[in-house]
């Protein structure tokens, strides 16, 4: 009964919040909503720490029947392994910090039920998505999960651009789950199941076999690995797919901290690591998705490093961490990878709910360029705020210390070409993070107040309700890496996630990563360095170079300020044909060339004819008689004929 | 339980004769058709869920048979239903009490006429999917389109009479030769009789006119990509209600044509033809898809989408498995639910401003959230959401599909994107933003009508799209066996084939 509790819990929570919101108040329903994100939370607590280390195979809950369509059998049931373990823990924990802190954040707008409706909701298609024991139902949390993002991108809908992000963002994550969708399907035809118990124990009797696809004959393993990693390339926002998560920040920070940084935006890895039974199995599709990690992980932090909206630059350092995710769970890493996400859960909530209590502080002012120096008004914020910059740069002995250098580490240690490329690229953005990352605080916390005075009048550190997640987040973001490195890749992690993931003998970067020559283990901290010092000097020691360069409008600032002129692109090559093709079908295809043809064309003809026939209609009675007579002779002749 | 199908036929012209006996002229008589209207369909609902509680899912062959001579022992009254039909008898049923209530204020000229034109509009097409005789078939089939006619042209907007004609113009040619082929039918068969008809196996070269002449009709009724254009110009001239039910169970009878006739009677001509009707379905997702992208009236767009979403029914049909069949089948009846409850959601708009243009609209959501909340639930319904029965049908069509040819697959899977787009694009210019035209200052959410109207839609849209068992529970038999009737014909025409 846990498990099923934990998985409804939260979409009672939205049902009553959404349906008697407006019923029992707005704190009645944020208070419940709250109540049983946390109850939720709890539980999953329990289910990680009491019952995961004594479970041998992963358990299987039944629910009832979803699709019975001859070979066709699909249910809703609840599994649970060390994987989904992990990810209960990281939705439900992030989702009721979120949801206590969306409290005190949300405290002025009218709308609060609603906010608190699909927070819930999300929480729940989300938890669909992790306990999931077969394709359809992941694709269900998946698509559910986009639902919910959908709605809460746009959840101020009286703004245009939040509009228009709420509607990239679903249309974007379609173009990835167009690949999903032919990964199952693709799945099915080859394994006769979308279980995955099924189809992970017959994976190894694939590889190697060839199948037709589109016309071509194609590996059946890496043909499937590669059209879900397009999914997952759309949901974790990875190079090529990635234009909608910064718009994405649209949405009210809270849901930034828990949708597009810990939570959904890590499903792609998720559904990678679970499918590793699959990618294992195909070298082309893991060098794709360690080139592809890579490349974001660098091409995020380059665009990072220019931005002024303090929230972007938040969004762009996350989809830069999925990128590393990616690519460690490309050279086989996926505990790394994993382990990776569980930590980057909780100081990237850190961080964006930090940037959420300064946007707070300041009446809603997101730029960083109209910031400045105002630590010593928010001191709690600050610190946190450090601490979160300190474990995302990979500072020793904080949480993404442990887990980032040990992707990075191993990247090298799989000696590969696409190892190397990932690890150099790995170490180039851990140098740009911590650059972009130190900037942020230097433009945000230090130096001369920018903005209108005005705006300091009111500034405060923000209520406990919204401290209080802050700090335990705080907690999580100094600990996480240090408490569970052990279980997660350390010594215990072979019995720590059991079957959860499956490695091939021959992959064995994570272990190898003990080994690698010792300028691969400073090279991250050097990075660190690097990128902090460079901030030091232009947003410390000269903070007028900064506004000058950009003033000066260089061609590579540009290229970066203007993210690489991704949307242009995407709008030239996609939207505008798309809708001009809309219009041209419309007018010359259905217009001219259908109704021209067909019925104008013949209605045109038929006023022609119909002229002639008209002197035909003389009135006279036997007129028609006679006509009847010859028709019913002609039908009773072809008739007869007939059946002879 | 004999006589129940009867019943369930005929029920709705009994109202019709009380009406005409009792309902005088005046405002009164016109509440009593209403009301009339509304019990006797609710009655005829509620047999139609007795047939079902009857009905034996695992039976295959046709249940509640009645069977008696008429004109002369050739052409018999034999009425029955399986598996595939009776969902589309419930479906109608269903959706007709919510017409008429939908119809309630909306309609103020002519009530009695309007009220009798859509009961004998559901007592004909209920007919066309019991009927088991191929002439009455044909009758309840091409009667249908009368009441049709009479809805769209004296009920109907400004452009009616364009829009009555070029509907009438598509169906004649598919009528046309429809009749020809039956009446081909039963001079090499010798019988008009379904049962007998779905045993029997045509020569190879008959098949294939046969069934040509058969698309004719149901390509048109469908519609599939080129014969569409006739839905848009009938949707938006057609009065809410007439929507409803063209799109939620008119459009319903070419599919269930396929299924019943096209596909087990002619099933060498539908895999001969299958390239063709896979071809023609993913232009019909693809191209119709892209034309709603650009569409400023509301109607319209949705119109457009309509046909796109039959595109992955006759897509689901001719991959010829039983996923591709059996998602085609519930494609169709959520559609009914999701086609439906979006004209409806339009009419509700329509009636309060009496446009259907997009661009008289924006920012709904500030006075009308209930409106907002239902629209959006059938926009992701449009969009195929998994956990609204939108998904069910497209999911399987396209596993079928898979299975049947990969290129195929990979094509329509394309909608997916193209969907959300043009759904998520109308409503944004609908329900979002903020209400800056003065003419929308005072609209009113949804009433109490329009709600009972709705809700239906909504908790049957939802219901099957998490628990879509009752549906494959119902139809799975008699699927498997026209699966059966098929892949057993085509083995025997293998076998003569080789000497």
């Amino acid at each position: 009964m846990i498990y099923q509790t934990i998985l409804l819990l939260p979409l009672f929570g939205a049902i009553l919040a959404g349906v008697l919101g407006k019923r029992v108040g707005e704190h009645a329903a944020e208070y419940l909503a709250t109540g049983l994100l946390c109850v939720t939370a709890f539980l999953s607590l329990w289910v990680f720490f009491f019952e995961l280390p004594h479970m041998e195979v992963a358990k299987t809950v039944p629910l009832f029947t979803f699709l019975d369509s001859g070979s066709l059998q699909v249910d809703w049931s609840i599994r649970v392994d060390a994987l989904t373990a992990v990810m209960l823990v990281v939705v439900t924990g992030v989702s009721a910090l979120v949801h206590i802190y969306s409290i005190g954040y949300m405290h002025d707008d009218p709308q609060r039920p609603r906010f608190f409706a699909y927070l819930s909701l999300f929480t729940f298609a989300m938890l669909a998505l992790v306990t999931s024991d077969n394709f359809v139902q992941l694709f269900f949390g998946w698509e559910g999960v986009g639902l919910a993002s959908y709605l809460l991108i746009g959840f101020w809908y009286k703004k245009p651009s939040a509009n228009a992000a709420a509607i990239k963002a679903f249309v974007v994550n379609r173009v990835g789950d167009f690949g999903f969708a032919l990964g199952i399907f693709a799945v099915f035809f080859v394994f006769g199941s979308l279980d995955f118990t099924t189809v992970f124990e017959a994976a190894k009797g694939q590889a190697g076999k060839t199948f037709e696809f589109a016309g071509f004959q194609l590996d059946v393993m890496t043909t499937i690995c590669l059209l879900l990693f397009m999914g997952a390339m759309g949901k974790s926002a990875q190079f090529l797919l990635h234009t909608w998560l910064p718009d994405a920040m649209e949405g009210p920070t809270p849901v930034s901290a828990l949708i597009h940084a810990a939570t959904m935006v890590t499903a792609g890895v998720f559904l990678v690591v679970r499918c590793s039974p699959l990618f294992e199995l195909s070298p082309v599709a893991l060098q794709v998705v360690t080139i592809v990690g890579a490349t974001t992980a660098f091409f995020a932090a380059t665009v990072g490093l220019f931005q002024n909206d303090i929230k972007r630059v938040v969004a762009y350092s996350t989809c830069s961490q999925l990128g590393y995710m990616f690519f460690a769970a490309g050279v086989g890493a996926y505990q790394a990878a994993m382990f990776h996400l569980f930590t980057h859960a909780f100081f990237k909530a850190l961080l964006f709910l930090g940037s959420g209590s300064v946007i707070h502080a300041l009446a809603g002012e997101q730029d960083m360029r109209r910031m400045g120096g105002i630590y010593k008004m928010i001191p709690y914020t600050y610190v946190l705020m450090l601490i979160g910059t300190l474990a995302l740069t990979g500072f020793p002995f904080l949480a993404g210390f442990w887990s980032k250098d040990a992707i990075i580490e191993s990247a090298f240690a799989a000696h590969t070409g696409v190892g190397n490329y990932a690890f150099a690229l790995g170490i180039a953005a851990a140098a740009m993070t911590s650059f972009y990352s130190w900037r942020l605080i230097f433009m945000t916390f230090h130096g001369k107040f920018r903005g209108d005075h005005h705006a300091l009048d009111h500034i405060h550190d923000s209520p406990p309700v919204m401290m209080v997640p802050l700090v335990i987040l705080g907690v999580g973001a100094v600990l996480a890496g240090f408490v569970f490195y052990e279980d997660f890749i350390g010594h215990h992690q072979a019995h720590f996630w059991g079957q959860a993931i499956i490695n091939l003998q021959e992959h064995t970067a994570l272990e190898a990563r003990h080994h690698v020559p010792d300028w691969v283990y400073f090279a991250p901290a050097v990075a660190m360095l690097l990128g902090f010092a460079v901030a030091w000097y232009y947003y410390i020691d000269h903070p007028e170079r900064p506004a000058q360069m950009a003033a000066r409008r260089g061609p590579l600032y540009l290229f970066l300020y203007n993210k690489w002129y991704f949307d242009e692109l995407y709008d030239f090559l996609f939207v505008r044909p798309a809708k001009r093709l809309g219009h041209f079908l419309w007018k010359t295809g259905d217009g001219k060339v259908i109704d021209g043809l067909g019925p104008d064309g013949v209605s045109a003809g038929i006023v022609d004819w119909t002229r002639q026939v008209v002197r035909l209609q003389t009135g006279y009675l036997y007129h028609y008689a006679f006509a009847m007579l010859i028709g019913v002779a002609i039908f009773a002749t072809w008739f007869m004929a007939a059946t002879q | 339980m004999t006589g129940l199908l009867s019943l369930i036929t005929f029920f709705p012209l009994v109202a019709v004769a009380m009406i005409l006996v009792f309902a005088r002229e005046g405002a009164q008589g016109d509440q009593l058709a209403r009301q009339t209207t509304l019990f006797a369909t609710l009655v005829t609902f509620a047999l139609s869920l007795w047939a079902w509680a009857e009905f034996d899912p695992s039976k295959s062959g046709f249940q509640f048979v009645e069977d008696f001579a008429w004109f002369g022992g050739t052409i018999r009254y034999h009425i029955g239903v399986d598996g595939i039909s009776l969902p589309f008898v419930i479906l109608t049923a269903f959706l007709m009490p919510l017409c008429i209530l939908a119809s309630w204020t909306s309609i103020e000229t002519r009530v009695k006429e309007y009220m009798i034109a859509f009961l004998v509009l559901e007592t004909l097409m209920i007919g066309v999917f019991v009927s088991l005789d191929i002439v009455l078939f044909y009758l309840f089939f091409e009667g249908g389109l009368i009441p049709m006619f009479l809805i769209i042209g004296i009920w109907g907007g400004p452009r009616r009479v364009y829009a009555s004609f070029k509907f009438f113009l598509y169906t004649l040619l598919g009528s046309v030769l429809m009749l020809v082929a039956i009446m081909a039918m039963y001079i090499t068969a010798g019988t008009t009789d379904i049962v007998a008809l779905l045993a029997y196996e045509f020569p190879k070269d008959m098949q294939y006119l046969l069934f040509l002449a058969f698309l004719a009709s149901f390509a048109v009724k469908l519609p599939m990509w080129p014969v569409h254009t006739w839905l848009p110009d009938a949707h938006v001239e057609a009065p809410t209600a007439g929507s409803v039910i063209l799109a939620g169970i008119l459009l319903k009878m070419g599919g269930y044509g396929f299924l019943r006739f096209s596909l087990p009677m002619f099933p060498d001509a539908s895999v001969y033809f299958a390239p063709m009707m896979f071809a023609l379905s993913v232009i019909a997702i693809i191209y119709t898809s892209l034309v709603a992208l650009m569409q400023e009236d509301i109607k319209k767009l949705i119109a457009y989408s309509s046909v796109a979403h039959m595109g992955f029914v006759t897509m689901g049909m001719f991959a010829l498995n039983r996923q591709g069949v059996d998602g085609a089948v519930v494609q169709m009846i959520s559609h009914g639910f999701i086609s439906g409850a979006l004209f409806l959601c339009v009419g509700i708009i329509y009636d309060r401003m009496h446009t259907r243009e997009i661009k008289a609209y924006g920012g709904l959501v500030n006075r009308m959230p209930i409106y907002a909340a239902v629209f959006m639930v059938f926009t992701m319904a449009n969009v195929g959401l998994p956990g609204t029965s939108g998904f069910v049908g497209e999911f399987l069509t396209l596993v079928g599909a898979y299975k049947a040819n990969t290129t195929v697959a990979l094509l329509a899977t394309t909608g997916v994107i193209l969907s959300a787009a043009y759904a998520l694009w109308l409503y944004r210019r609908v329900v979002f933003g903020e209400l800056e035209k003065k003419s929308l200052a005072d609209i009113e959410d949804m009433n109490l009508r329009e709600i009972v109207v709705i809700v239906p839609l909504v908790v049957a849209t939802l219901f099957f799209g998490f628990y879509p068992k009752p549906i494959f529970d119902m139809t799975g038999t008699a699927v498997e066996a026209t699966l059966e009737n098929i892949n057993g014909k085509l083995k025997t025409a293998e076998v003569e084939a080789t000497p």
